[in-house]
């Protein structure tokens, strides 16, 4: 399969940003999208690296920077805006786990970072996702000291509960609720957080201060407000439903109420 | 130099050897934890786990990963669950039980007093996890469920869906941040280690790039841990993730610690097959999937001719003209075989012409019967992701049709050489979870990895660097300006100036592949004399190669991350070459570690208790010089030591 890349290139966080065109041919079409990037960068190199293709004007900005790490769909690292949706056109995966027979052989295709004032860009594709960090911080987490723990079945929790807290669990942190709300909002990414421990018994004593520490550290951090238009849900790789929204609003105004 | 492999394994009987420890180790105030700091390099289970409990005991943590946050560590990957022995199903399982698995399991080639400490701890494991909130799988009554690993047959593997890594890391990173918060840890993401500095020979700090701006900074300390994971990377293709490297383990090798075992190196059995040659990187299908999946392959050579051609689909195959080849050879664990063994034999069927796919390098992995046993409904809810996740990659429904899996590198036993308290040959620096050799010794067992990385970082290190620092509350601050400090950077920044000054022809990418390609071929699955020597040649060769023509684009002042993956790469050539030289070393066929010329009639391992009953310690002996080859010797004194018998 041939493709024509337009790929948005940007030095650093200071320089100003342009789309570059790429051609690259014979990808196949089992290969995933981040393989193809690849394969395009390899080309680049070469390129870089030839005086005769540098002497023909190819004066690219060198190999793509995007993030990646485990390529199985799970640690969240890989962040690509793909013809305008967050991790491309098919549903349900991270870029990583999206494979080139989604696009049609000849096919001009757009690549851009996470667009968010909360991500701001380190280079090219690659953004700074520290805010979800500084937000899990503010309190997404139990207070338990390591080896003050009782005996795991002395926990009962129902199979459904368990099976609705890993639900939001699931949450693999890349993003791409914020960089699709066109509120920049990261209510999906806290709902999911605060929903999955509030849904547990071990959660409950903390449940009111997480969700008031997180959603306030969520709001200094820059990220905008929810309203209902469940593209986030749409967009996440992991399926994450919008009820954990609700479920942090809950909380949240619980908390408010208890002040 | 061999009195530098002192084990410091406790007297007395084995399951009183880690109380005893314990008793012994020398406490240190709390006033004075204060003024102790402890580096932490890596934030998988076993760093962001150790970073968070040293965090509450009140040390000054600095923790430190490559990716741009800690959650992002390859522990996330994994899938299928965690080992322990709190015999919640009633099966009769047992501290002792896990230990004894793990121990044979490794094939006779680990200490069977970490093993059985191992196993001790791994109840508190779970206790803890479910305390952190971790949404593991429930019976209808609240209870935890538990599922069956492979090399063991009883059901002591608690999990999370297939993500199980992902909660459990997510565990111990919530713990993480909760010190963070705390301010007891400071957390330096996108940092890499590119050295060890050594003060007076004492671990003091380390040197890192700040993978952002490119700046090379340093940190000082009283301990450096290492929490970095494996070197599977070597192969170029494995299931490990892109960015995991063996560089900082490899560092503190270059700065006197002993590599342990670096041959031992598992192949897991149930990957999905190679796509071709665009392909960088292989997924692992969770071992899980072998409790109710049947391995098959034809039994006939015309059938596979079919296959091959798209005549025929595998559901069309009756059951007389099928080899369930893992039933057939091992009928006492079938399926469930250990991870070594299960690769082989998909490995020997191959080889005979029966792969089922255009390479001629895959097997089936059936659900079939599962799924007329369980019904749809349940197999969904055990698999339901994997099954999702493969059909993602391969356009293939594992509903309709059988999965294809073949073998792949996934994780190395070998690593740094500690003692009994996670202690390497340099004082003060200590090594947990993958980074370490200690636990596995041949070949690891499945849902063993997440018990140790978290049994080492959550119980064990926090407590054995007590014994360490206990002597050190009264020394003062590492002094950064120290000239070790300003030396260690300059050859890091001579290192990055010489891969910048190469401007030669070829990518990073292409010269990795063609080292993956000799490793996999001579130092993989099979390994003989003749191969393992020609390796090693090669490899040299191909080390010239990079120093002469590798091209590194960009500069150092910037994110560059093929600045990254040279000096990387860099590594790995050094480390693939160990692997090779230890693999010649030992003539016998061991866990993972199977040397052609060391078989049984039937084709099984070949283990040589009399000849190499031992750990194999490498010495870094100085740029282009061999290295020293030290033993540890293996004494079992409470178990039996047999040939593995997955059979009957």
């Amino acid at each position: 399969m041939d493709f024509k890349l337009k790929i948005w290139r940007q030095k650093n966080a200071k320089a100003q940003g342009h789309f570059e065109t790429y051609e690259i041919k014979g990808i196949e079409e089992d290969a995933s999208f981040l393989e193809m990037l690849d394969i395009l960068n390899e080309q680049l190199i070469r390129e870089g690296a030839d005086p005769v293709a540098v002497d023909k004007g190819c004066k690219s900005s060198g190999p793509v920077s995007f993030d990646h790490d485990c390529r199985e769909g799970i640690c969240g690292a890989c962040s690509l805006y793909i013809d305008g949706r967050a991790h491309g056109p098919d549903s349900q995966v991270t870029t990583c786990q999206l494979f080139m027979r989604h696009f049609k052989d000849g096919a001009t295709i757009t690549v851009e970072p996470w667009r968010s004032s909360g991500f701001p860009i380190i280079k090219d594709l690659v953004v700074d996702r520290s805010a979800f960090d500084k937000i899990l911080q503010a309190g997404g987490f139990i207070s338990v000291r390591t080896g003050a723990a009782q005996d795991a079945n002395n926990i009962l929790i129902p199979h459904e509960k368990a099976e609705k807290s890993m639900d939001a669990a699931a949450c693999v942190g890349c993003g791409a609720c914020v960089a699709t709300c066109k509120n920049g909002s990261a209510m999906l990414f806290v709902g999911a957080r605060v929903s999955s421990l509030a849904l547990l018994p071990q959660g409950r004593p903390e449940a009111a201060r997480r969700a008031r520490a997180m959603v306030a550290k969520m709001d200094e951090l820059g990220f905008g407000n929810c309203t209902n238009t469940r593209a986030c849900e749409m967009e996440c790789p992991k399926g994450i439903s919008v009820d954990h929204i609700a479920r942090l609003n809950r909380e949240f105004l619980k908390a408010k109420f208890s002040e | 130099m061999a009195d530098k492999l002192i084990s410091k394994i406790p007297d007395g009987p084995l399951a009183e050897k880690w109380t005893k420890r314990k008793s012994e180790i020398r406490l240190v105030s709390p006033n004075n934890k204060r003024k102790l700091e402890v580096i932490v390099v890596g934030t998988g289970l076993g760093g962001a786990s150790a970073a968070a409990s040293l965090g509450e005991l009140g040390y000054n943590v600095k923790v430190f990963c490559i990716s741009d946050s800690p959650r992002r560590a390859h522990s996330i990957a994994a899938q299928g669950g965690i080992n322990a022995a709190n015999n919640y199903q009633n099966d009769n399982d047992s501290v002792y039980r896990l230990f004894y698995d793990t121990i044979k399991g490794g094939d006779y080639r680990s200490r069977e007093a970490n093993v059985y400490r191992l196993a001790e701890v791994s109840a508190a494991i779970i206790d803890q996890c479910v305390a952190q909130g971790i949404p593991f799988a429930r019976e209808y009554g609240g209870y935890l469920a538990n599922r069956s690993f492979g090399g063991v047959q009883v059901s002591r593997t608690f999990y999370a869906r297939g993500q199980t890594g992902q909660q459990l890391l997510l565990g111990a990173y919530a713990s993480l941040n909760k010190e963070i918060a705390a301010g007891t840890v400071k957390s330096y993401p996108r940092h890499e280690m590119l050295d060890l500095v050594i003060i007076n020979g004492q671990a003091k700090g380390i040197i890192a790039r700040n993978l952002v701006t490119g700046k090379l900074e340093r940190f000082g300390a009283h301990a450096v841990v290492i929490a970095t994971g494996g070197y599977g990377n070597t192969y170029f293709l494995s299931t490990n993730a892109m960015n995991s490297n063996g560089s900082a383990a490899w560092q503190c090798y270059k700065k006197g610690a002993f590599f342990a075992n670096p041959c031992f190196a598992q192949i897991h059995p149930t990957c999905i097959p190679r796509h071709g040659d665009q392909q960088c990187k292989l997924t692992l299908m969770s071992e899980s999937l072998r409790n109710d999946g049947r391995i098959w392959v034809p039994n006939n050579l015309d059938d596979v001719k079919k296959l091959r051609a798209h005549e025929i689909k595998a559901s069309q195959i009756p059951e007389e003209r099928r080899d369930y080849y893992l039933e057939r050879r091992y009928p006492a664990f079938g399926n469930l075989v250990p991870r070594d063994v299960a690769s082989r034999a998909a490995k020997e069927r191959c080889d005979a012409g029966f792969g089922v796919n255009e390479t001629g390098q895959a097997v089936f992995l059936d659900f079939a019967d599962a799924i007329k046993r369980l019904g749809h409904q349940r197999v969904a809810e055990r698999y339901g992701n994997l099954f999702d996740m493969y059909e993602k990659i391969t356009n293939s429904s594992p509903w309709e049709e059988p999965m294809m899996i073949y073998p792949a590198i996934h994780y190395t036993m070998g690593g740094i050489w500690v003692d009994y308290d996670l202690q390497t040959t340099v004082p003060g620096l200590f090594a947990i979870g993958e980074a370490n050799f200690s636990d596995h010794g041949g070949n690891r067992l499945g849902a063993s990895a997440l018990m140790q990385g978290l049994a080492d970082g959550y119980f064990i290190l926090p407590v054995t660097i007590g014994d360490y620092l206990s002597h050190k509350f009264a020394e003062p601050k590492t002094d950064i300006n120290a000239p070790e400090f300003e030396e260690a950077e300059k050859a890091v920044q001579a290192r990055i100036d010489k891969l910048f000054s190469i401007k030669g022809k070829q990518p990073v990418d292409a010269l990795h592949k063609k080292l993956g390609n000799i490793m996999w071929d001579y130092v993989g699955m099979a390994r003989d004399e003749k191969g393992l020597k020609k390796a090693i040649e090669e490899i040299q060769a191909l080390k010239k190669e990079f120093w002469s023509d590798v091209c590194v684009t960009g500069t150092n002042e910037e994110f560059n991350q093929e600045l990254e993956k040279a000096l990387r790469l860099a590594d790995f050539l050094e480390i693939g070459e160990l692997m090779a030289r230890d693999a010649l070393n030992r003539t016998e066929s061991c866990g993972g570690h199977f040397r052609v010329e060391s078989q049984t009639p039937e084709g099984e391992a070949q283990r040589d208790d009399a000849n190499f009953m031992y750990v194999s310690a490498w010495e870094y002996k100085g740029e282009d010089k061999e290295p020293e080859l030290h033993k540890e010797p293996l004494k079992y004194e409470f178990i039996e030591v047999k040939t593995r018998n997955y059979k009957d």
